[in-house]
């Protein structure tokens, strides 16, 4: 599983920080960090509620 | 009586998210999608947004085709029908279209309707900001060099006004509270909220009460104040709140609030009514993280969050599950973005980037002994963390010290 984040629409909103903080954090500069790009299979939960949350359908979780 | 539809009325996002969930989860029986607009389901954030930007046709804020709607939700997809009546003891949904629709569980996504200056409703040039007709046409009197007066300087007529600024145009926003956005915010948060409109040439003006509009063939033509002056416009926004759509439960048993005629619910988001849930703008439920305090909240993350958990309770009444999620708002104002978490009804208000001596504002609010909001000026970094800390009923001394006071 691998975590891609269309940098297109990502706009720093947060919500998969609130979801999912072991994934990802919001810099200061508003551009968002992936923290572990191949979360293990137990945060898979986390991972899908994160890309389910985001206000600009930024996330898609790639299975490899 | 069927024996398993799941009916969601109301297609906007708390009511879309209601459908998918109900797929995600498992539900093989029936569904139908009841919604009042033609469209099929869009995204409001961007329509005061992005789309009131120059240049290029704006994005399509259209979640899904119709096509990917029917593949993920297989269901009965009813576009631009109203409901008309509920009726708890047969339940069944009556349509605007003359037909009835029989649940055995109900998730209410009405949302709410923006609320509009008496009378104006008939005058070319004259606009709420809600529904993705309305961002058209605001888009297109801005594309004409409209000048713009903005009613009301809450959060969406703030960003109507940052988009005519973008473009150059002149703005006046017109505030009849002395201070913006006190209720959302508090006073010092409101004040420097305002401040971004002066840096940015917008023309505030607080305290003042708009006694009517002038006009000419029908065309709006300017907006008149208390103290006799009018201010020249070819685009009025009328930014004033909004009211929850819940006529058509007047006569069905489910209990309204007295004062603004949302619905009101348990922390499941259940009505009471047998089988019915709401979720989003249109429901009022107590907050467990508050004490229980009733909210109704008109954000983008809530109507997902309880378009999802209404679904789950509604399909599951057995294991239904609390509201917790905690409020968040963004708001996107010339090149800041404004953001809040919690709630602002506060014992204490401290603004922290003042005490800090820094520049980018941040304020921490307290309720008792615990951290329960935050707002931020350009600090997305900061902003989830507290968040968290509100989810995990932080002390009030953690915050600070998070936060670098004591």
């Amino acid at each position: 599983m691998r975590i891609v984040v269309d940098r297109d629409k990502c706009t720093g909103l947060g919500m998969c920080e609130a979801e999912a903080p072991d994934l990802f954090e919001v810099q200061d500069d508003g551009t968002l960090k992936v923290l572990d790009e191949h979360p293990d299979a137990d945060q898979r939960e986390a991972a899908e509620a994160a890309v389910m949350s985001c206000p600009t359908e930024a996330l898609t979780l790639v299975e490899d | 009586m069927v024996a398993e539809r799941f009916v969601v009325v109301g297609a906007s996002l708390a009511g879309l998210r209601a459908a998918q969930t109900a797929r995600k989860s498992g539900y093989t029986g029936e569904l139908a999608l009841v919604g009042g607009e033609v469209h099929l389901p869009y995204d409001r954030p961007p329509l005061s947004k992005d789309y009131l930007k120059a240049g290029d046709g704006p994005e399509d804020p259209t979640f899904r085709s119709e096509q990917e709607l029917e593949e993920e939700l297989g269901g009965d997809l009813r576009m631009g029908t109203w409901a008309t009546g509920l009726d708890p003891q047969r339940k069944v949904v009556a349509l605007s279209d003359g037909t009835e629709l029989e649940y055995s569980a109900l998730v209410i996504a009405t949302g709410a309707k923006a609320r509009t200056l008496p009378g104006t409703e008939e005058l070319a040039g004259v606009h709420t900001l809600r529904t993705l007709d309305d961002a058209v046409a605001i888009r297109q009197a801005l594309e004409t060099g409209a000048r713009t007066v903005v009613v009301g300087a809450g959060f969406i007529g703030s960003e109507v006004a940052a988009g005519a600024r973008k473009r150059d145009l002149p703005v006046t926003v017109l505030e009849a509270l002395p201070v913006p956005l006190v209720r959302s915010v508090g006073e010092d948060m409101g004040r420097a909220c305002a401040a971004l409109h002066r840096a940015h040439g917008t023309d505030l003006r607080c305290g003042v009460k708009v006694t009517g509009l002038t006009s000419e063939d029908g065309r709006v033509t300017g907006v008149s104040l208390d103290d006799g002056s009018t201010i020249p416009a070819d685009l009025v926004v009328v930014g004033t709140g909004v009211a929850p759509c819940t006529e058509w439960l007047a006569d069905s048993g489910v209990t309204l609030h007295e004062r603004d005629r949302g619905i009101v619910c348990d922390e499941t988001l259940a009505t009471g009514l047998p089988g019915v849930y709401a979720a989003g703008d249109v429901a009022h439920f107590p907050h467990p993280l508050f004490g229980g305090q009733l909210m109704r909240l008109e954000h983008w993350t809530n109507a997902a969050e309880q378009g999802m958990l209404a679904a789950r309770n509604a399909l599951n009444p057995a294991e239904a599950k609390p509201a917790m999620g905690v409020p968040y708002f963004w708001s996107d104002w010339y090149d800041s973005r404004i953001q809040f978490v919690g709630v602002p009804q506060a014992e204490e208000i401290r603004v922290v980037s003042e005490e800090l001596g820094e520049e980018k504002f941040l304020a921490l609010y307290r309720r008792g002994d615990r951290l329960t909001g935050c707002i931020t000026i350009d600090r997305p970094a900061q902003i989830m963390k507290y968040r968290r800390m509100i989810m995990k009923s932080a002390t009030w001394a953690e915050a600070l010290e998070f936060a670098g006071v004591s």
